[in-house]
């Protein structure tokens, strides 16, 4: 699954990347900040990450991603 | 607590206090990353790099990031960067300026380092307004748009940045919004990469003065705004100019090969030394 780090400390809570999202992966907790609300939804395209002018976002595409889903359940990083 | 670290870190000035200044949505961070994230695929060295800029909110970007920066006088970025090149022609010029510094105060050097071709990198964060002074009119302010300095309508016609630099002579004019973040990667890596004089206005939205003169409150709606009025150069061809009215054209807007000046100079000096 690809993972998707924000800072919180270096968000403004624009919202770009929430009202962008093609897979709407992310949504405003109470704060407004954005927080992933579906994960697994996430097709790692890093659209949010190029557009947050904070650098607040970060996506890691996990390379396994596909490999794993018909690997063993259980994995190290899971 | 995992560790991931963003890639821009790397470029960014350790000392300086983050997050940045600029206003929460503003475009010039969303531009600043992607040319920090070219800069990184075409793998300069950044003792290569050298970032010029004027004055003004995206004239701060050179002051975050750890390459050769100089943060000149308002206007005068492409000046003290034709100077930068000549000296030392290895190095990769980048000038990084707004709509206010580069076709107002700076109008005469836009214009002239375009006709020299002088290989320069530049960049034009255009929002159609003065944010670091207030939201006065630009430039390139739309006719009939309120702003600070205009509180009935702006009276003037707005400068079209692209066509003024294409027609002065410069090697490569592009045009693209923030919200267009493929687009513009690709059009700083062609200009970035270009022989002679290149120019990439990046169109990107003040939230803070003119968002709430155009009624658009949010970064969010003025993104909006900038995906539904761009047009494509290849699309724009097939539509008349009534269909063109009041929308952006984004693309190349001109690539061609002329000598840059550096090189005529360089032809000159090596033909005078023989003798």
């Amino acid at each position: 699954m690809t993972r998707v780090d924000i800072y919180r400390g270096w968000c403004k809570r624009c919202g770009i990347c929430i009202a962008f999202c093609p897979k709407h992966v992310l949504d405003a907790d109470q704060g407004l900040f954005p927080t992933v609300t579906d994960p697994e939804q996430c097709s790692g395209c890093k659209l949010c990450e190029m557009r947050c002018p904070d650098f607040a976002i970060v996506v890691t595409k996990d390379e396994k991603g596909k490999a794993r889903g018909k690997a063993k359940s259980g994995s190290a990083t899971g | 607590m995992r560790e991931t670290s963003h890639f821009v870190h790397k470029y960014l000035r350790s000392s300086k206090r983050f997050p940045h200044i600029w206003c929460a949505g503003c475009g010039i961070g969303i531009f600043m990353q992607a040319l920090i994230r070219v800069i990184d695929r075409l793998g300069y060295s950044k003792d290569a790099v050298v970032m010029v800029s004027g004055i003004g909110c995206s004239s701060r970007l050179p002051v975050y990031v750890d390459f050769n920066t100089l943060h000149a006088t308002h206007g005068r970025a492409l000046t003290f960067a034709t100077g930068v090149k000549l000296a030392n022609p290895d190095l990769k010029v980048i000038t990084i300026m707004g709509d206010g510094d580069a076709v107002s105060i700076g109008g005469n050097h836009l214009i002239h380092a375009a006709r020299r071709n002088v290989e320069i990198a530049s960049f034009i964060v255009n929002n159609h307004v003065y944010g670091m002074t207030g939201g006065q009119s630009s430039p390139t302010t739309a006719y009939g748009t309120k702003t600070t300095s205009a509180p009935y309508g702006n009276l003037e016609a707005a400068f079209d940045i692209s066509g003024l630099v294409e027609a002065a002579g410069a090697a490569f004019v592009g045009r693209t919004t923030v919200y267009h973040t493929p687009l513009m990667e690709r059009l700083v890596e062609k200009s970035l990469t270009k022989k002679g004089f290149s120019m990439v206005e990046v169109l990107a939205q003040c939230v803070t003065y003119s968002g709430r003169w155009l009624g658009l409150n949010s970064p969010v709606e003025m993104m909006a705004w900038q995906r539904d009025n761009s047009v494509t150069v290849e699309k724009a061809q097939d539509l008349t100019p009534d269909e063109l009215a009041g929308k952006i054209v984004i693309g190349v807007l001109a690539d061609r090969e002329r000598p840059s000046y550096e090189d005529e100079y360089a032809k000159l000096t090596a033909e005078k030394l023989k003798v």
